[in-house]
């Protein structure tokens, strides 16, 4: 029964997570970059979701529709704004580029938080869930809404993994991962296929924010620790594997799952963070990293 | 007047702006109409601690509006120190040397005001939480009086707020309902240690044994764990110790349908914002506070609360109450003092009766185990405990003030014996 209990709760959550983790691991494949602003574009599509849904009456899918939009929004700024000007600047030289990206990131995402924390309070929202209710699931009873969430995270995850690897954009895409100097002599536009991964990037980050507005709640305060959570799945699974992501959100969600129901709901995060640290010391590139 | 020559030139300027300086001193000194000085120190990025600097500003508008204290009007200088005790330090710091505040009032974080007292105490300038309840506050001054004399608690303190969900407990849970048992659910803070351990000896004596005592990591965001371990133990009651968390744990609670009722603490459910925060999921939740809205414990509630609401479009939280209470307690102990010297004031302050928006506001004195603290009991302040239904919040207890009875909603399984 207890296991059971935490198959069936740590699944929903991790899928969650694994959809924000593949968008932040795509970036990173095609150009790059590590958005550490990531936690902070995922609550602002929440917070706008969650503020057009109540205060507009835009329903549940009317404030998911302008929340993924705002994260598709504000992932154009991230990269317009911040990303790119870095990136072609004279003044940082190349090889220095990344870390000031890292930099200019990081600092983007504490703006973002601090704006928004001034604007909605650091309170925690949630949107309304689109089914409420639960069922009972092989004698665990799950919210209806928490299924959804589970399905909808797959079946995008699956969408991206069919864009990635059966279409022409996707092989663009993988090819500026492997060699983008050999795309830029194809005649392929390098800041094009950027800002078209940056586009899926936004959409699959605004879909979380907005699915975890209407699951757990969230807030400007999480932003910090949903840039972690991702992070730390990433590099768990491999920078730029989208099925390392996967494997990782699963591998890192049931683990702080199973700390809190059979240790302490305390330490939930240790045994992840201790994971974390043993595969940077014996597994560099990540359990399905390329490098 | 100044020669032209350059050599003259800087001496020139130098004696005019130290001329300047001096006289600027002189008449800022010599003029007993200069305003005084109070610095208020929030957390504008959160509902509780934004409220505490708007509720003192417009309690000073009000004094000024009726012609100061001894003719001088009152100044509210705010800080904002970002949830961070170090910037509550460097906040506290700022208003005492450069703005010459005579009073600084601050923060409901604990972590924060434990912070500052010390600095309270070697700036020798008194410093009044209206919102921070850890124990320890209280009793730092008890143990070095004479240092830590200038901080005061203007608010109810953990063991006090355990008290009150024990007198609670026991008045409607036990008597009312015939609940037996209860699991206590704190998030891991500085204001909880000592609530829970009041909770573990009062609950027992009010009649709801404590099955188990479950403290998680504030961060935490999927409460989900947390109620299993509770359902699994088939309590009839939760009682909470949560301030940091709410919303999520609220919403959850309610997505989930745990078949518990939730009561004890839940400060963010004090707030008038949290209905539309939960999206309703907060319909059924209990928790203690200072006040409900269109509950008068004083003839002062109601008029507080409409014209703040008025004023800034939503209701007061906890801390808005007594930080607006304080600026008159403020006012008052100038008066008596006769003037704003420290020690003076600190004095006078301890002589405080004083009649505000919550109950009749005293501070527990040198001799008793926790100095400078509000006085807790029936007359003086026992918090009301209320329950969100339909959208309001609805006094269920003490019974004198109470507006409403207590009603669950479906997916409560109340295990009545």
């Amino acid at each position: 029964m207890l296991a059971r209990q935490i198959l069936i709760d740590g699944f929903a959550i991790r899928a969650l997570y694994a959809l924000g983790a593949v968008g932040f691991t795509l970036i990173f494949g095609v150009s790059g970059v590590l958005n550490l602003a990531h936690g902070g574009i995922m609550v602002i599509a929440a917070l706008i979701g969650w503020f057009t849904a109540g205060e507009f009456g835009a329903g549940p899918y009317g404030g998911a529709l302008v929340g993924i939009l705002a994260g598709l929004a504000s992932a154009y700024a991230t990269y317009l704004l911040v990303v790119r000007p870095i990136q072609r600047s004279r003044a940082i030289p190349k090889e220095e580029s990344e870390i000031f990206v890292l930099t200019g990131t990081l600092l983007w995402g504490i703006m973002i938080q601090t704006a928004l924390a001034y604007k909605f309070t650091d309170n925690p929202v949630t949107m309304r869930p689109i089914l409420p209710g639960v069922v009972t699931l092989g004698g665990v009873r799950t919210p209806r809404n928490e299924i959804m969430i589970a399905v909808v995270c797959w079946l995008v995850i699956g969408l991206v993994w069919l864009l990635v690897n059966r279409t022409r954009t996707g092989k663009t895409l993988l090819a500026a991962s492997m060699n983008p100097r050999g795309l830029t002599l194809l005649g392929f536009e390098l800041s094009r296929v950027h800002l078209v991964v940056w586009s899926i990037y936004g959409v699959l980050a605004g879909l979380a924010g907005v699915l975890l507005a209407s699951f757990l709640g969230t807030g400007s305060g999480n932003a910090g620790q949903l840039t972690a959570s991702a992070f730390s799945i990433v590099v768990v699974g491999g920078l730029g594997s989208v099925s390392g992501s996967l494997l990782a959100a699963y591998l890192v969600g049931y683990l702080e799952t199973l700390t809190a129901y059979l240790i302490a709901p305390t330490l939930r995060p240790i045994p992840a963070l201790i994971l974390l640290v043993l595969v940077v010391y014996i597994r560099p590139q990540g359990l399905l990293g390329r490098r | 007047m100044c020669s032209r020559k350059t050599a003259f030139r800087s001496t020139c300027v130098a004696g005019i702006l130290l001329t300047t300086i001096a006289c600027l001193n002189a008449c800022s000194g010599s003029t007993t109409k200069d305003p005084i000085r109070i610095g208020v120190i929030g957390e504008e990025s959160s509902v509780a601690g934004a409220s505490l600097t708007k509720a003192a500003m417009m309690a000073a508008e009000e004094i000024n509006a009726k012609g100061g204290v001894n003719g001088r009007s009152i100044q509210v200088i705010t800080y904002d120190n970002h949830s961070s005790a170090a910037e509550g330090v460097r906040a506290f710091q700022r208003a005492v040397s450069d703005d010459k505040a005579v009073v600084v009032l601050g923060s409901y974080l604990s972590e924060v005001v434990l912070a500052i007292e010390p600095w309270a105490a070697r700036m020798r300038v008194p410093f009044i939480t209206p919102g921070a309840s850890s124990n320890d506050i209280p009793k730092r001054v008890h143990d070095d009086y004479e240092h830590n004399k200038y901080t005061f608690q203007a608010t109810t303190m953990s063991e006090f707020v355990a008290q009150s969900v024990c007198d609670f407990s026991h008045d409607v849970l036990v008597k009312q309902f015939h609940l037996k048992n209860a699991v206590v659910m704190s998030e891991d803070a500085a204001w909880t240690k000592p609530l829970d351990a009041r909770y573990l000896d009062c609950l027992p004596k009010a009649g709801l044994e404590v099955m188990d005592h479950i403290r998680f990591n504030p961060d935490t965001t999927d409460f989900t764990p947390i109620f299993n371990q509770i359902e699994r133990k088939h309590p009839d009651v939760i009682i909470t110790g949560i301030s940091h968390v709410g919303v999520q744990p609220t919403v959850q609670w309610h997505d989930q349908q745990v078949p518990i009722p939730m009561a004890g603490q839940s400060s963010q459910a004090t707030n008038g914002t949290f209905w539309k925060d939960t999206n309703g999921a907060a319909d059924g939740v209990i928790t203690r506070n200072t006040a409900v809205p269109g509950v008068a414990l004083t003839p002062k509630t109601i008029a507080f609360v409409e014209d703040y609401t008025k004023r800034y479009g939503l209701p007061p939280a906890y801390c808005g109450y007594s930080s607006y209470d304080m600026v008159y307690v403020v006012a008052e102990a100038i008066k008596r003092a006769g003037s704003t010297d420290p020690d003076k004031l600190v004095e006078a302050l301890e002589q405080t009766d004083y009649i505000g928006t919550s109950g009749r506001e005293q501070f527990y004195g040198r001799d008793d185990p926790f100095t400078h603290t509000l006085k807790y009991g029936p007359g003086l302040i026992t918090g009301v405990h209320l329950q969100w239904q339909n959208g309001k919040q609805v006094a269920i207890w003490p019974a004198d003030v109470a507006n409403g009875k207590i009603a669950f909603p479906s997916f409560i399984k109340l295990s009545a014996k």
